[in-house]
């Protein structure tokens, strides 16, 4: 179907965030991002809508008290799967019909898969991956700041003349609000084709890798090993850090080739990038490609008995000493307070 | 099975530096290599021409220099290479980057099955163009894709990883998929490919050939536009703690209380 392109024009109105669910349960993400999407709408004086997809969504009504004054619900068996083809064809028909200024979802796999779609269809420019989102304050305009060649540079991106303006968003860089029970808000529940639904894709099996309760990607700590480690065994004592502070596990790549872990718990630029509050880096010397992953993170403590080693740099607070006294001792103190 | 790979040119090292004075990046001195992701996208596409028979096609929008790698590519077993290359194409975001290469791939690839992308470039980091390419062509997408199972009758089942594990899904061709590292270990060219490399034609393709709309490339064909680029602040926030470590520990579990973090 070919339709006329977007320009820039006045019916152009309002700031979505695409809220993810999974299970039917909203991901953290949505929340961070309605928070962030709030400020922005202010600051346009708009209203904030939020587009959520998905079967038996349990906590719709938590995206108005997480800061939208709207929200399209589109709840239905045929989104349980988080089916990226129909995702792409809903979202593509609601930009169109309402014609917001600008959309934004969080840079989840899902996110980084479905939304470039979007704006292909739309043929709208798309920033991926960002971490900081402006309003020009003299046009208007969504300054998205990226990080690119693996964080050593940041750009600062506009779509000047196509709307809506979309960026994806790295999860964790902003802060969701406090939830406000009682701001108010609509759920318009959005009429779909509920029939004869043809997707190109169909999800056959899932198997979950992150064997831990805490997802990587939402902890709020994250205990991280690397190469100094010296073998899969001392990898325990990352896990057992890990339980004690209520935290998920991470690795750079060498445990993960070595196979100490999975690839699930990888961080840095061939894995995951994380935010935590709090990253403990063992036996982690910092090369770039690893601290692009964790350089949002809010404190970064650094266990190494390498002082010159760069993971010094990025760190909050460091121990040069050996981790296998260290460790334990810390695992103990920990445990017993 | 037609399969086309779509290859990037990348700076050999992501720690580029900023010439303060025109704001732009210091790309003089710095070697290119083919985008690490995209060399198992190619790898993977040769094993499944070994496996089902067919074609590899591999394409490349960039300057003349780019040429190389695809000479490469075709030293480890691809069949044909096309060079997408114009000024008209200089400064394409995603967008007018995914438009230029589905023309390549339209007027060049006879019933193409398979398009193959690796999941994002070292350079933008953007990861958009094998997904903005699939809609374009009207092609099924699947992304990070780790592990190609079966290709048979239309249809691929593969397996993919998101944030929380595996999926395994099946989709139709024609597709367009994005690979991650791992999927498999590139192979070498070989002494036959590398003769075969050498005496190779790799056509040039410029925007009129490709009869491309003008509106569509390059930077006027860009929705978005990089306004500033700026190296990020390291601030040495560092504080090593001293003493033995029993003392480093007791101070760094004191700090962590103290701002409530733990």
């Amino acid at each position: 179907m070919d339709l006329p392109i977007p320009h820039v024009t006045e019916k152009h109105h309002g700031v979505w965030v695409f809220a993810e669910q999974r299970g039917g349960k909203i991901q953290t993400s949505s929340y961070e991002l309605l928070g962030k999407g709030r400020e922005i709408a202010d600051a346009l004086q708009t209203e904030l809508c939020s587009v959520c997809f998905g079967y038996n969504i349990v906590d719709t009504n938590r995206l108005i008290t997480a800061g939208a004054d709207k929200v399209y619900l589109l709840d239905g068996p045929s989104f349980k799967d988080n089916n990226e083809d129909l995702f792409t064809l809903e979202l593509v028909r609601l930009v169109r019909q309402h014609n917001p200024e600008i959309v934004l979802a969080a840079a989840t796999a899902l996110g980084r898969s479905f939304i470039p779609r979007v704006a292909a269809a739309l043929k709208t420019g798309l920033s991926a991956d960002g971490t900081g989102l402006d309003i020009d304050p003299e046009k208007g305009w969504l300054l998205q700041t990226k990080p690119a060649f693996g964080g050593n540079i940041m750009a600062v991106i506009i779509c000047p003349e196509k709307r809506p303006q979309m960026a994806t968003v790295r999860p964790r860089v902003f802060k969701a609000r406090r939830f406000d029970e009682t701001r108010k808000g609509t759920i318009i529940n959005v009429d779909f084709n509920k029939e004869s639904v043809t997707s190109k894709t169909r999800l056959l099996s899932f198997v979950d890798d992150i064997t831990e309760k805490v997802k990587i990607e939402d902890a709020d700590i994250i205990v991280a090993g690397g190469r100094g480690l010296g073998k899969a065994e001392n990898f325990r004592l990352i896990e057992e850090l890990a339980q004690v502070l209520g935290g998920a596990v991470g690795a750079t790549r060498p445990p993960v080739d070595e196979g100490w872990t999975t690839y699930a718990h990888q961080i840095g630029q061939t894995g995951k990038t994380v935010s935590p509050k709090l990253y403990v880096a063992c036996g982690i010397s910092g090369a770039i490609q690893h601290t692009a992953g964790i350089s949002t993170s809010e404190t970064i403590v650094a266990i190494n008995n390498d002082p010159a080693a760069p993971i010094f740099e990025v760190a909050t607070y460091g121990i040069v000493g050996d981790l296998f006294q260290v460790l334990p001792l810390l695992i103990r103190k920990l445990s017993s307070s | 099975m037609n399969i086309v790979v779509c290859l990037k040119q990348v700076p050999a090292t992501t720690e580029v530096k900023i010439d303060p004075q025109t704001n732009t990046l210091i790309r003089a001195g710095i070697k290119n290599i083919v985008n690490p992701y995209d060399t198992y996208a190619l790898e993977e596409a040769i094993r499944l021409k070994e496996r089902y028979g067919g074609t590899v096609t591999v394409i490349s929008m960039g300057p003349p220099q780019a040429e190389q790698m695809l000479r490469e590519a075709i030293a480890c077993g691809a069949d044909q290479a096309y060079l997408l290359s114009d000024r008209a194409f200089a400064g394409a975001d995603t967008l007018a980057t995914s438009y230029t290469l589905s023309l390549a791939i339209i007027r060049q690839v006879k019933e193409c099955d398979l398009v193959i992308c690796g999941k994002q470039s070292v350079d933008g980091d953007t990861g958009q163009v094998g997904p903005q390419l699939a809609q374009t062509l009207g092609f099924s997408f699947v992304s990070y894709v780790d592990n190609i199972e079966e290709v048979s009758s239309g249809k691929m089942r593969a397996r993919r990883m998101i944030d929380e594990g595996h999926e395994t899904v099946e989709t139709s061709l024609p597709a367009v998929i994005s690979v991650v590292k791992g999927l498999n270990v590139p192979r070498l060219p070989s002494l036959r490919g590398i003769m075969r490399a050498k005496n190779a034609v790799i056509p040039v393709l410029t925007a009129q050939q490709l009869d491309a709309d003008p509106q569509l490339i390059g930077l006027t064909g860009s929705a978005t536009k990089v306004v500033r680029i700026f190296s990020p602040e390291r601030v040495c926030r560092g504080e090593k703690l001293t003493g033995d470590a029993e003392a480093q520990v007791d101070c760094l579990i004191s700090k962590l209380r103290e701002s409530g973090i733990i």
